[in-house]
């Protein structure tokens, strides 16, 4: 018999171990073929017009100025700075932009299951006029029809003394640093970790012993008591309040939000948050019946029933599309050229047409694009990971 | 397994024809670019879309501009047609790539000519068709009426143009605290202005001066006296092909040459038989002008035919009978003491 299997082995090319592997080294070197002969054509005829690959231009004068900037920038520093300054623009964007549309989007989805006929409703023509239309009209529009529609700074709308629209930028009032600043962070901190503590050692006891030990109350007390150590040790503000002027040119004091980046916040966050809205829906409708009617079986109230029983079990749907949604935001944002808000992109286009360099300007755009996205689904993998059920 | 077989090897296949059909078309490449345009027939000009009186879609849809009928010369020259030209609206960020990728042939969308543009961006220039200079426009009731009162002043530039650079330049030089709002295409930039958004608007001059006119209240806007750079405006091509370099180069003279031998449209068959040498060897009537650049030996009297000579594209487009009413100043001939002064054809 073993002759006999010897004499006819299988060729290679019959052989079922054998040919899966075959296969996809093959498709790989297509690959590696394909993306080489590619990225030599593009140096061949960039060759043939006399450029040059290279990314020493990131370190050479920038020569312009960029208006919205979270660190100093100025003309005298390099195009490589540019980019930092682009790359926080996109950040502050996308972080801001994507706890506000999840804030939104939770509080719509919810409201969309409402027997509050007002709210349903309310809830349901924003999803559906929202959801369906391109995002860009929707910059277009929050830019053109709202922000740029504002009264010029003279006659800005003004809220009680506080908050100033214009269509130079809305103003609000912001919190200046004092030389105490760090050290009330530090000891809040403390405070929350040490009221954290009282609250879950005071819940324990609570449990164990069938007694009300109020674990809130204690909590907060904790709270209070470290913030009156903290004022003793210090006896200084931690902030103090700022609040707008307006001044011929801009506004003195608070903060001002450009038009720009105030209709692409608005516009991203309206525009995700319906989204995540119909996720949140979707999440909470898959968690079974059975589960809300043993909940009320047991007495619990409405409030209780959806922060204990079914949120919990609806995160560990909702998360995945969640984590898309992100993305979509962080990628949107992109879009900011149309309204003046320079961020990555922006100021990427700028770097590109001075230099002429498109081809290492759009690579970087990629590369930064691609690892924030990857590092937001990473975090939310993690959480992900920590919100799947635990099987006992 | 022979089917398997059969599978990889059409894989192969189909992987070595699309490898072939790419370097066939490295091939196309190193063709003369004279020899693609006329392969396809018609010419790709590059064009601004935004800039009324120099390249601006009319309410009929056609395109009409001093930029848009230089493009149409360079089409008279190739193929005696000035209509055998197809037109890209392009934004500033766009033309640079454009160029360089072959997209369009010819880039006549007021581009200023600098060093690093004709050196790192891989661009040919041909002759400067406008000078101009870089202006700001601010609203008469501002109270502005220096660069030293912008002071924290919001200024609406567009990207990717030289525009934003000189800014930058010109308030750093002067130590004024300014925050630019960059638009990535003109529209925009002159939208937020007029709503006043941004203090003060800066583009060339020319440009400031067109752009004023689509304004709802023209009055209520002004042009500050200075200049803020020198931006001499010129048709560019992908560097690397002199041959094609030089039909445009020659093509701008040509309109140059024509307005000093005042040469008209109107006239130019008349001079067909003109005893000047100079004007025979320019019109084509002796001499192999024409072929030396691989073009019909009549192709200044086709451009002629089609467009006119320089002062008549300028006088169509900036000139007194319209709303813009430039003044000639740099842009006249060097004989009425401008800077426009063509080489000889010879």
């Amino acid at each position: 018999m073993n002759k006999h299997s010897s004499a006819k082995k299988t060729p290679f090319w019959r052989d079922k171990r054998v040919i899966p592997i075959l296969l996809q080294v093959i498709f790989a070197i297509l690959v590696v073929l394909a993306g080489v002969f590619f990225f030599t054509n593009a140096l061949g005829s960039m060759k043939q017009i006399g450029l040059v690959f290279g990314y020493d231009f990131l370190s050479k004068m920038a020569q312009f100025d960029i208006g919205d900037k979270l660190i100093e920038f100025t003309s005298t520093d390099t195009y490589g700075k540019a980019f930092i300054v682009g790359i926080l623009n996109t950040i502050k964007v996308a972080f801001i932009g994507i706890i506000l549309a999840t804030i939104l989007g939770f509080i719509v989805g919810i409201s969309r299951l409402s027997n509050n006929w007002l709210a349903k409703t309310v809830a349901t023509f924003y999803v559906e006029i929202f959801r369906n239309t391109p995002l860009l009209v929707q910059i277009f529009i929050w830019f053109y029809a709202v922000f740029l529609s504002l009264p010029v700074i003279e006659n800005s709308i003004n809220a009680f003394g506080l908050f100033f629209f214009s269509n130079r930028g809305t103003a609000i009032p912001w919190f200046d640093l004092t030389s105490s600043s760090l050290i009330w962070l530090i000891l809040f901190l403390i405070g929350i970790v040490l009221s954290f503590v009282v609250w879950r050692v005071r819940l324990k006891q609570q449990v164990e012993s069938g007694k009300r030990k109020f674990p809130l109350y204690w909590a907060t007390a904790t709270i209070i008591i470290s913030l009156g150590i903290t004022w003793l040790i210090t006896s200084e503000y931690p902030l103090l309040l700022s609040v707008p002027e307006i001044a011929p040119r801009g506004f003195i004091g608070g903060y001002t939000i450009g038009p720009g980046f105030g209709a692409l916040l608005v516009a991203l966050v309206m525009y995700t948050a319906s989204f995540i809205a119909e996720i949140v829906r979707g999440g909470i409708m898959a968690v079974s019946k059975g589960q809300v009617e043993a909940a009320k079986a047991l007495g619990l109230k409405n409030s209780t029933i959806l922060r204990l029983v079914i949120l919990p079990q609806a995160i560990r749907i909702i998360i995945p599309p969640l984590t898309s949604q992100y993305l979509n935001l962080i990628k949107n944002s992109s879009l900011a050229a149309a309204v003046a808000y320079q961020e990555l992109v922006g100021v990427g286009i700028t770097v590109l047409s001075q230099t002429g360099k498109s081809i290492e300007v759009i690579s970087i755009i990629i590369l930064v694009y691609l690892s924030m996205s990857l590092l937001t689904s990473l975090l939310m993998n993690i959480f992900n990971k920590y919100t799947q059920l635990v099987e006992r | 397994m022979k089917k398997r077989l059969l599978a990889l090897l059409s894989i192969l296949l189909v992987f070595s024809v699309v490898l072939a059909g790419c370097s066939e078309e490295e091939a196309v490449e190193t063709k003369s670019r004279l020899d693609v345009i006329k392969e396809r027939g018609k010419l790709i000009g590059g064009v601004n879309a935004d800039i009324p009186g120099f390249g601006y879609v009319a309410s009929d849809g056609s395109y009409t501009g001093m930029d848009i009928d230089i493009t149409r010369a360079v089409a008279a020259a190739v193929f005696g047609d000035p209509n055998a030209v197809e037109f890209r609206p392009l934004s500033a960020e766009e033309r640079f790539i454009a160029v360089q990728t072959g997209e369009v042939d010819v880039l006549a969308r007021n581009t200023t000519q600098t060093l690093s543009r004709d050196a790192s961006v891989g661009l040919a220039f041909a002759p400067v068709t406008f000078y101009d200079g870089q202006g700001l426009m601010v609203r008469k009731d501002s109270g502005i009426e220096t660069l030293e009162d912008l002071e924290g002043a919001r200024i609406s530039v567009e990207s990717g143009t030289t525009t934003e650079l000189n800014l930058a330049d010109q308030m750093r030089k002067l130590g004024i605290d300014y925050e630019p709002v960059v638009f990535d295409s003109q529209d925009a930039a002159v939208s937020a202005y007029e709503q006043g958004s941004a203090d003060a608007y800066t583009t060339d001059r020319s440009a400031l001066v067109s752009r004023k006119t689509t304004l709802s209240n023209p009055d209520e806007h002004f042009i500050l006296d200075e200049v803020l750079s020198k931006e001499p405006l010129a048709p560019s091509v992908k560097d690397g092909d002199s041959q094609w370099i030089d039909i445009v180069s020659w093509t701008v003279n040509a309109l140059v040459q024509a307005e000093e031998f005042e040469i008209t449209q109107a006239n130019v068959d008349t001079f067909l038989d003109s005893e000047v040498p100079e004007i025979r060897r320019f019109l084509g009537v002796e001499g192999d002008m024409g072929e030396q650049l691989g073009l019909p030996a009549d192709f200044v009297y086709q451009i002629i035919k089609a467009v006119g000579n320089y002062g008549e594209l300028y006088d169509r487009h900036l000139g007194p009978d319209t709303v813009f009413d430039l003044e000639r100043g740099q842009n006249s001939l060097w004989t009425d003491g401008g800077l426009l002064y063509s080489p000889p054809f010879r």
